[in-house]
């Protein structure tokens, strides 16, 4: 993955295909994320959503094609692997979004105004002390939140932030992403709520395996490509053909045709 | 006047052997218990077990090269124990069978080859001294080794502290922020092997894991912070080193079972009494709080 200084794009897709197995979960995407957009991905599960936000964390290898990316990223997946048992302060969860500062070494006392401040802003004020295990769900997601503040990267990524959360919680993480959208950095959540998307975010991209449409979000969440994104087939089919290219040219209406229309060749 | 520590004292007061095994013992007390505390908050207890047993092949085959030498079945412990340990990391990384599955197989591989390997020359005597080690009989080499490798973990342990608190609670956010999730999640499986050496040196492969484990569940009751598991967990495994070698004194029992079954009774106390969880506080059930 090469990292290239002060361009336009926050990432540039080529050709890309990720997935697992061979099988692949997002199909041929090109396009470009501009620095500072707000951009919300959509579409039904299995579409790829998720696997889109690991391949640009660099989480998963591309199958085909690649991400150029520029610049440091917070990335927040959906399931998240945290050992909430483990004997660790809210403050010293928060805390580790210092790492690129602190390293292994520097005590995070001389932070301490700074990730006081980042638990005020997801309303955690107070709560430095308090053991991990003893958080609810929605205060565990501002505590992940005020992690993600004090990593203070250009780039977010967040993977279903607000499932399982109430609507008070969700309006204040939704005002802080507005507020990091103000500071010229750099959001893309993967989301299933679309009023919350048609209200927030100005960019969506509609997946279901292959990108459906992108854009305005105005213009994407329309009732007739919301229809062709849930008519995609989600399966996944063991005996599927070696797919031989992509199809036609970026910018193409990947959508019109069914998934079958572009030249295969048999696997045997 | 009666002095209750009397009795305990005495035999170190009296004894140079018992003095050695106090020193050697009480290096493993502050090394071993801190390194268990990790392996039981990331769940990796019985992989200390399964790793006791991957040392014994390669003390075998230093033993076969060159008889109860301390340094031949020291190096043979680290390389097998290294070995079983990279082995399973790099399967489990390569393949779908998860790092316990791996681990298993390869340290019953590595047990069976050990026995077998201590059957072709040694005697019933020379076993014993595999499983149940000879605290009694530390001569200053095997005390400098265990004073090195006290030092040596408490100073590693110090400056990876941080990434390695970072990889047991949330491995995938070091992944994003760091490469260091691998190279620490190696080093700290080299400090098990390493104190597990140094364990099987004074106590024998099948209790070093006794002193390692022990006192880190035990302090579990009595703390819930990470910066009180560790001092409490070296507390618990020193006043058990302690009170273990000098009842084989007086009783005239083999120090280390002794030594790991005061660890033993230490945590059947916490669990009855300790503070964090112990049975006691459940049956005694405290009014609950306004808010």
């Amino acid at each position: 993955m090469s990292i290239r200084p002060a361009t336009q794009n926050a990432f540039r897709l080529v050709g890309l295909t990720l997935g697992y197995d061979r099988h692949p979960a997002v199909h041929h995407l090109d396009g470009a994320v501009r620095t500072g957009d707000l951009l919300a991905l959509v579409g039904p599960n299995g579409a790829g959503k998720s696997t889109l936000l690991k391949g640009m964390a660099g989480e998963i290898p591309c199958l085909e094609g690649h991400i150029d990316r520029s610049g440091d990223l917070a990335y927040m997946p959906q399931a998240d692997e945290i050992d909430r048992s483990f004997p660790l302060s809210v403050m010293d969860l928060a805390g580790m979004g210092l790492w690129r500062k602190s390293g292994s070494w520097r005590s995070l006392w001389r932070w301490r105004p700074e990730i006081g401040a980042a638990l005020d802003a997801v309303g955690l004020g107070g709560f430095e002390a308090r053991p991990i295990s003893t958080l609810s769900g929605g205060q565990f997601r501002r505590a992940l939140f005020a992690r993600l503040i004090l990593q203070d990267c250009p780039v977010v990524l967040l993977d279903e932030p607000f499932t399982g959360i109430d609507n008070r919680t969700v309006e204040d993480l939704l005002a802080l992403i507005r507020l990091w959208h103000g500071q010229g950095r750099t959001v893309i959540a993967a989301l299933h709520d679309l009023t919350q998307v048609r209200e927030h975010f100005p960019t969506t991209l509609l997946l279901a395996r292959e990108p459906v449409a992108w854009g305005p979000t105005a213009r994407v969440l329309t009732a007739e490509n919301l229809a062709r994104a849930r008519n995609l087939s989600e399966a996944w089919d063991e005996d599927a053909a070696i797919c031989v290219g992509p199809r036609q040219a970026v910018g193409h209406d990947h959508g019109s045709h069914g998934p079958d229309s572009h030249h295969h060749e048999d696997a045997a | 006047m009666i002095d209750p520590f009397g009795p305990i004292i005495a035999p170190f007061v009296e004894f140079g052997f018992m003095r050695r095994a106090l020193a050697g013992c009480l290096a493993l007390s502050v090394s071993a218990p801190p390194v268990g505390v990790f392996l039981t908050l990331r769940r990796m207890s019985l992989m200390s077990d399964a790793m006791s047993h991957a040392i014994l092949p390669g003390a075998a085959a230093g033993f076969l090269v060159a008889g109860l030498s301390l340094p031949a079945m020291t190096l043979g412990g680290l390389v097998a124990g290294l070995v079983v340990a990279l082995l399973a990391g790099a399967v489990t990384r390569a393949t779908v069978v998860r790092e316990d599955a791996n681990l298993a197989a390869f340290y019953l591989i590595s047990l069976a080859g050990g026995v077998l390997l201590v059957s072709l020359r040694g005697s019933q005597i020379d076993l014993m001294h595999f499983l149940f080690g000879s605290v009694l009989a530390l001569d200053d080499a095997a005390l400098i080794l265990l004073g090195g490798i006290s030092t040596l973990t408490l100073v590693a342990l110090a400056a990876i502290y941080r990434p390695l608190v970072m990889e047991c609670v949330d491995p995938l956010f070091l992944r994003t922020v760091s490469r260091s999730g691998g190279p620490v999640h190696l080093a700290f499986l080299a400090l098990v092997v390493v104190n597990l050496v140094g364990g099987f040196q004074a106590l024998g492969t099948l209790l070093a894991v006794g002193l390692m484990l022990l006192p880190a569940v035990a302090a579990r009751f009595w703390t819930r912070d990470l910066g009180g598991l560790i001092p409490i967990s070296m507390l618990i495994a020193a006043i058990a080193s302690v009170t273990g070698l000098s009842l084989s004194y007086h009783l005239d029992l083999p120090s280390g079972p002794a030594i790991v079954l005061a660890a033993g009774a230490l945590y059947l106390v916490s669990m009855l009494a300790g503070p964090r969880g112990g049975l006691l506080r459940r049956l005694i059930r405290a009014r609950h709080l306004e808010a």
